[in-house]
């Protein structure tokens, strides 16, 4: 097996850069760059010198003897300065040693994960542990990390098995006279399960946390979208001025608020006319941003929005803009209101997220689970319970995917390819 | 002539089907048993089929062996279990008069040209340079042969229990082997005691059939084997009796004079088909136990009481029988007993039921820890087929999991081994929907005849069927479109489209009759493969389905791993995982994944290294 390493903190410039290596040949990558392997989980300080013996900068180091670490092998860290020169030469510093090569994209994880480390869902909740920005995005991350998910797909393993056991007996022992019906209430039980994973199913998932609850801000031209924009994510991303049709693309920016994630989307007022073909164009996007927004805050004339749009009178300061009933008043010329409508946002954006501590579902995990659901509900009313034992069987083995007990190369690259290099 | 390629020991049903198996092939093969005249003998219940061993019967049968025509010529009550559900749980069952079935069983095998039957007590196993070269018989005969499989039944240090009583053999009546025994045990083979048992035998003429609820032979005309014409002899009726709460106290008053509860037997029975008393005693709720009353022959007396087997001493067992209902004056012609036996741990033979420890010798049937005549046929059929194919450098039959029962069996038996005698439920397949009773002919005689092991009669017969199966493939690729069905008064929406035939058959609506307007006139809708092609409309979207998931499982049995494979040096396998492992030796990564308590980040281990070590090999 080859000895791996890749930058692990963040993308240079940085404060400090922490280079991980892992493999058989840690010692001797150590060696080759710092001179000595240090004591095992102890800092030590070290200077970090190239093959011909240059000083390319001074740290530390640490080494993780395997299996006791992340990745199950024998694991190093030099942590260096930030600058992407000095990360760079000791790279190729490292990649000199023999046997010793850059990571692929995920192959940290893949190794914790081939050395028994971790298991699929864990590896999963790994990435998103990765990639979390925020606190609501880190803890969930970390109950997946953590193993909820595995224990909640094993559980319902667990009640499919009961249920088939129930069938198979039905099918394999006609001639027993005690067996030869299945219990009452067997259907029954089997919607209500159908019905709990499909709750589970549609329970907030990762992608609202990843990418953060959707915002969209619409009106017709003109009517203070972008100033809202502004006054929301506190930037001057959209340009502002008074002319109508200003914002001719869509706009997106991520922010945390309160520790939630959200998205505020900005985008070229809605009219039905315009001669102006690129704001035509950033008019039809807008339209599609309607539908993936999770809330749209609507500026226009009172009823005019989408469906479930919030009323918003913005521009409250102006004359003749104010509706008659709507959910704010603001003005995000004199932050009138703008304060009040964030804290409901932040509320209402985080009902619609995992809790905290809630193991958040993928798509894949959404995908299997709906799958299992769908075939629990098919078992339910199947009159031939030979297809009744072939709808569980499929649940089982969505679950059994949910696990990766299939263990196939595709979900292995599919999921492993998601990673930065070095994660 | 002493000197054979392939040696088979034993003439059950296991034994049979090898020694034919083999001689099909072309090989000189030799069947070494106690007594000819015994070969073929049924020695428990005079039944062949049921539900998952009815596919055993079906699928031994497309590969030509002998037990599906043999049950059909004996046979005196067909019977379709599971008949209301799904076709791929039908249990094609058949009662056999025990005469005309080893009549016809010993009649196959006299046509074998090369197949020589030879009476004697297997005595010893000789082996040159750890490689088993032949036998040595008890009268000092010693036969020479590369292959040598056993099928030796119950009779391998067999002992018989039946009260106090204590009986050394495998059937009543009969030798065991217990020096052949004596040797395989020397041998460090890992072997386990298993133990069995059968119902008394009781007289006909004096149960009063009139108090008891008849269960007639089916009416539609269905046969074991495609080559059967049709059903060759007089039908009888089976009857219906229950045990009750007195025969239940008899029972309970006696069990410490029984056997399995005196402690003379600590072998596991098997839970699938329980001794009377092992039900009393589990099942102590239960009021009455169905007993199914067996007819054994067209010209006996005898019957067989099914679900009643037990070694409680005579006495006991006649006043059990007296308590039920139409048996109040029963005779009983032989009692019942118990036979405790030798097994190998079958995790010791490689996927051709090779011993890995002894190139050479194959083992099959119930010295692999199975239970049943159709278990012992299938694994025997198997071990004659590898053992002719070693002889002559071939491949052995491309059976998997997804293709045959067979494969399911011999799969679960080298990779889990034993707890209890090993019997055939169709819940142990995982693809049953396309392992049915009545497909196995398309299943597997094309598969048989790759592999050089059909007659002529079978090969004629495979290529009449694939003629047809031809015909029907181009009808039910014309596309139709769905007014034309509308407008024929069928339940179809006019604006459903054009379709193929294939696909209109698969909606549940719509049967073979009212499609005859677009079929031609010869076709034969009432045929066995036309109900076969029905079937396969109707699973089919479940079939493609499971299409991803075959592949899945073929890529992963692509992956090798062996016996050689080294568990304990891959990184991040637990030691319970190495355990594990190291016992099951799974050949490849899919076997691994039916290994039980095997992790998923165990196999992905397993997977990660494998490939590496192929890579680097």
């Amino acid at each position: 097996m080859e000895t791996i390493f890749a930058l692990s903190s963040g993308a240079p410039p940085a404060g400090i850069g922490i280079i991980r290596i892992t493999g058989p040949l840690v010692r001797e990558a150590l060696t080759a760059v710092a001179g000595r392997v240090p004591q095992a989980r102890r800092a030590e300080r070290a200077k970090f010198c190239a093959a011909g013996g240059e000083v390319l900068d001074d740290g530390l180091m640490l080494f993780f003897a395997g299996p006791n670490s992340v990745t199950g092998e024998d694991l190093g860290e030099l942590h260096c300065h930030g600058g992407r020169a000095v990360i760079a030469a000791i790279e190729q510093a490292l990649a000199k040693v023999h046997g010793c090569r850059p990571a692929h994209p995920g192959e940290f994880t893949r190794r914790a994960f081939a050395n028994g480390r971790i298991d699929l869902a864990e590896a999963e909740g790994l990435a998103d542990l990765l990639s979390a920005e925020t606190e609501l995005q880190r803890r969930s991350a970390m109950a997946m990390a953590g193993g909820e998910l595995s224990r909640k797909a094993e559980a319902w393993r667990e009640r499919i098995l009961l249920a088939s056991a129930q069938l198979e007996a039905v099918l394999d022992f006609e001639d027993e006279d005690d067996v030869s019906t299945l219990p009452k209430g067997f259907g029954d039980g089997l919607r209500v399960f159908a019905e709990e994973l499909d709750d589970f199913a549609n329970a907030p998932h990762a992608e609202t946390l990843k990418e953060g609850y959707r915002v969209a801000i619409a009106g017709p031209p003109n009517a203070g979208k972008s100033t809202l924009f502004n006054a929301l994510t506190d930037s001057a991303a959209a340009i502002t001025a008074d002319v109508a049709g200003t914002t001719r693309d869509v706009l997106e920016k991520p922010v945390a608020l309160g520790g939630a994630p959200f998205t505020f989307v900005d985008m070229a007022g809605l009219r039905d006319e315009t001669t102006d073909q690129i704001e035509a164009i950033g008019i039809a996007r807008a339209e599609g941003e309607l539908g993936k927004a999770d809330l749209i805050l609507w500026l226009g004339d009172e009823g005019e929005g989408p469906a479930g749009s919030w009323e918003i009178a913005a521009q409250c300061d102006r004359e003749g803009f104010a509706k008659a009933k709507p959910l704010f008043r603001l003005s995000a010329k004199t932050g009138e209101g703008i304060a009040e409508l964030r804290s409901v946002l932040i509320a209402h954006g985080r009902d619609a997220m995992p809790g905290p501590g809630e193991a958040a579902l993928n798509k894949r995990q959404r995908v299997l689970i709906g799958q299992a659901a769908r075939a629990v509900r098919a078992c339910a009313g199947q009159a031939d319970p030979l297809l009744a034992a072939e709808d569980l069987r499929v649940a089982r083995t969505s679950f059994d995917a949910l696990l990766g007990r299939t263990a196939t190369e595709d979900v292995l690259d599919a999921l492993f390819g998601r990673f930065c290099i070095g994660k | 002539m002493n000197q054979f390629d392939v040696i088979v020991i034993g003439g059950g049903h296991a034994g049979c089907e090898a020694a034919a198996a083999a001689a099909r092939m072309g090989v000189r093969t030799a069947l070494v048993s106690f007594d000819l005249d015994a070969i073929g003998a049924m020695s428990c219940n005079p039944a062949i089929g049921g539900l998952g061993k009815g596919h055993l019967v079906r699928e031994v049968d497309a590969f030509d062996g002998l037990i599906g025509r043999a049950a059909d010529a004996g046979a005196i009550h067909y019977r379709m279990l599971n008949r209301s559900k799904g076709s791929a749980v039908w249990g094609p069952r058949v009662q056999a008069d025990r005469k005309l079935f080893k009549a016809e069983v010993q009649r196959l095998i006299a046509q074998y040209e090369h197949l020589q039957c030879i009476a004697g007590e297997a005595a010893e196993l000789v082996f040159t340079g750890g490689r088993v070269s032949g036998i040595r018989l008890a009268d000092g005969t010693t036969l020479e042969s590369r292959t040598v499989v056993l099928c030796t039944g119950t009779f391998l240090g067999g002992t018989l229990f039946r009260g106090e009583e204590r009986f050394e053999g495998g059937r009543i009546g009969e030798n065991s082997a217990q020096r052949l025994a004596e040797q395989l045990r020397e041998a460090n083979l890992p072997m386990a005691r298993l133990k069995t048992g059968t119902p008394p035998r009781l007289d006909g003429r004096t149960i009063d059939w009139s108090r008891l609820e008849e269960q007639p032979s089916d009416q539609e005309h269905w046969v074991m084997s495609p080559l059967t014409e049709k059903r060759a002899n007089p039908q009888v009726f089976c009857a219906i009796t229950r045990t009750n709460p007195t025969a239940h106290a008899i029972i309970a008053d006696n069990l410490h004079r029984s056997p399995l509860f005196s402690g003379a037997i600590d072998a596991a029975g098997p839970r699938y088909c329980p001794s009377i008393e092992d039900k009393i005693h589990r099942f102590a709720d239960r009021d009455g136990h169905q007993i199914f009353l067996e007819p054994e022959g067209l010209d006996t007396h005898l019957v067989y009481p099914n679900g009643i087997s037990t070694s409680l001493p005579v006495d006991v067992q006649l006043s059990m029988l007296r308590a039920m209902e139409g048996l109040e004056q029963v005779v009983m012609e032989v009692p019942g007993y118990a036979v405790e036996y030798d097994h190998i741990d079958p995790r010791a033979l490689s996927p051709d039921l090779q011993l890995k420890d002894m190139p050479g010798l194959y083992c099959a049937g119930q010295i692999n820890g199975t239970t049943g005549y159709e278990e012992a046929a299938a694994q025997g059929l198997l071990a004659g087929l590898y053992a002719g194919c070693s002889t002559l450098d071939r491949e052995g039959p491309a059976i998997d999991r997804a293709n045959s029962y067979m494969a399911v069996m011999v799969d679960d038996l080298t990779l889990h081994g034993v707890s209890e005698p090993y019997r055939m439920l169709t819940s142990r397949a995982e693809y049953r929907l396309r392992l049915r009773a009545n497909n196995a002919a398309t299943r597997l005689t094309p598969l048989a005849d790759q592999l050089g092991c059909v007659t002529k009669e079978r090969k004629a017969w495979l290529d009449s069927r694939e003629n047809a199966r031809q015909a029907w493939t181009e009808v039910l690729d014309t596309v139709i479109p769905a007014t034309q069905l509308h407008d024929a008064k069928l339940p179809v929406k006019r604006d459903a489209g054009r379709k193929p035939l294939r696909e209109w058959l698969g909606l549940p609506d719509l049967h073979l009759d009212g499609l005859s307007p677009w079929l031609p006139d010869d076709l034969d809708t009432t045929s066995e493969l036309a109900a076969e092609i029905v079937e396969d409309a109707a699973y089919a979207p479940y079939l493609e389905r499971q299409d991803a998931e075959l592949r899945d499982l073929r890529s992963s049995m692509g992956v090798k791993l062996g016996d050689g494979f080294p568990y304990d040096t891959v990184p991040g396998l637990s030691n319970e995982m190495v355990e594990r492992l190291s016992v099951s030796l799974p050949s490849t990564l899919s076997d691994a994944g039916r290994v039980r308590g095997i992790t998923p980040a165990a196999l992905a281990a397993l997977l990660v290294y494998a490939r590496r070590r192929n890579q680097a090999a």
